[in-house]
């Protein structure tokens, strides 16, 4: 089944080895946890009316620990920056015919997978959704279209698409180190506006995380445009 | 839990491990690819049944589809610029 | 066995499966998928630990599995594009010093 296993068996065994060592450690420290443990679940509770929303998850995730997603949204940006430094753009120019079902299906699908990001954005604040739900939602349609009609995006270096590219991480850091001034800590939203606060964050950050995941998916760095 | 519950999760759960052994030992690199998107999507249920919503909707949008079509994309240039190099399993 | 053991367990090999993979696979492109499998059999685990709180789940490893997901397709989209790159430079989809 597997080449190396048959031409050097020697470091299959030995891997293999390795891996039911660490396997084994692995079970071993699982079965020694206590089968009941609420871990965090009682603070984010207690505190989850202070936060802006009524979903747990969203509070962790924008509130509580939302310098740790301040952070990704930056790891975001930069895996695009390194794959921007590879190579430029290189779209297939349809070498296969799509055909009238495709594209008839992709004229349906983009706009309400568009939609469908906006619900799930909005919903976040309340249920199980968010930024990044919604977000990789619309790298989902915007990937479609790439894959159908490269030209429909007319990806281009301008101004335009860098703008939208930060404008989720720059604004949740300027939210966060605009409170500073205000004389609390790093994001710590005045209570009384948290809520719009993780919205407009949120929002931001759905766009950006759409479009740098649709990039990354083109894979190289489009060619220099006008200022638009 | 019930009976069923315990043939449902182990179902789910022996499959979610089949899968992944051949997501990373298949013997051709389409097929390794096709049984991760599958394991993103099996994934999704198991969030569900672990009472995570919010990480199956992003399991399910990112493991399957961006990761998937990420994987595909990135084949399909390997195989256009070494045709027939990189189509079978000559990398295990 | 439990259910969040169950699927502890799961995740666990899940991990393992990924691991040997990625040791002793040499295509680059397996790698990734290696890689990713050991993604989620981590992010199975700790689901599963949270489930332990009952019938709410302890949200937080929630939130880091969220953001490790986002992290895990970044690394994965930037891992595939500099695998293009190792191609066009050897001529294969693998690290000079693995071919022997």
């Amino acid at each position: 089944m597997m080449a190396p296993e048959r031409f050097r068996p020697l470091a299959g065994v030995l891997a293999a080895l390795l891996v039911t060592g660490v396997g084994g450690m692995l079970v071993w420290a699982l079965r020694s946890l206590p089968p009941e443990a609420s871990g965090l679940s009682a603070q984010v509770r207690e505190r989850l009316p202070e936060s802006g929303v009524r979903a747990e998850v969203t509070a962790v995730l924008l509130n509580f620990r939302g310098y740790d997603t301040l952070l990704e949204m930056a790891v975001l940006l930069a895996a695009l920056l390194g794959a921007w430094h590879l190579g430029p753009l290189r779209l297939s120019r349809g070498e296969v015919s799509r055909g009238p079902v495709m594209e008839s299906l992709v004229r349906f699908l983009v706009p309400a997978m568009v939609l469908v990001t906006g619900y799930v954005l909005w919903r976040g604040s309340h249920a199980a959704g968010g930024a990044f739900q919604a977000g990789a939602l619309l790298a989902g349609a915007g990937v479609l279209l790439l894959v159908v009609r490269p030209d429909a995006l007319a990806l281009r270096d301008r101004q335009g698409l860098r703008v939208l590219l930060v404008a989720g991480p720059a604004l949740f850091a300027l939210v966060a180190g605009s409170v500073l001034f205000a004389g609390r800590a790093l994001l710590e939203y005045p209570p009384e506006h948290s809520g719009s606060l993780i919205l407009l964050i949120e929002a931001a950050s759905t766009l950006s995380i759409g479009i740098t995941l649709t990039l990354l998916f083109a894979g190289g760095r489009p060619r220099r445009g006008g200022g638009g | 839990m019930t009976p069923l519950d315990w043939l449902f999760d182990g179902l789910l759960g022996t499959t979610l491990l089949w899968l992944g052994w051949r997501a990373v030992f298949a013997r051709e690199l389409s097929s390794t690819i096709i049984s991760f998107i599958g394991l993103g999507m099996l994934m999704a249920l198991a969030w569900v049944r672990l009472g995570a919503p919010d990480v199956a909707l992003a399991e399910a949008a990112l493991g399957g589809g961006v990761t998937g079509a990420l994987l595909l994309a990135a084949l399909n240039r390997l195989e256009r610029q070494a045709p027939g190099g990189g189509k079978r399993d000559d990398g295990a | 066995m439990s259910q969040y053991l169950w699927y502890a367990l799961v995740g666990t090999g899940l991990f393992s499966i990924g691991l040997l993979g990625l040791i002793l696979q040499r295509h680059l492109l397996r790698r990734v998928l290696a890689l990713n499998v050991m993604g989620t059999g981590v992010f199975l685990i700790f689901v599963a630990l949270a489930r332990r709180a009952g019938t709410l789940p302890d949200p937080v490893p929630h939130a880091m599995v969220l953001t490790g997901l986002v992290v895990s397709v970044s690394a994965t989209a930037l891992g595939l594009v500099l695998i293009g790159r190792v191609q066009r430079l050897h001529g294969r989809p693998e690290l000079p010093e693995d071919e022997s």
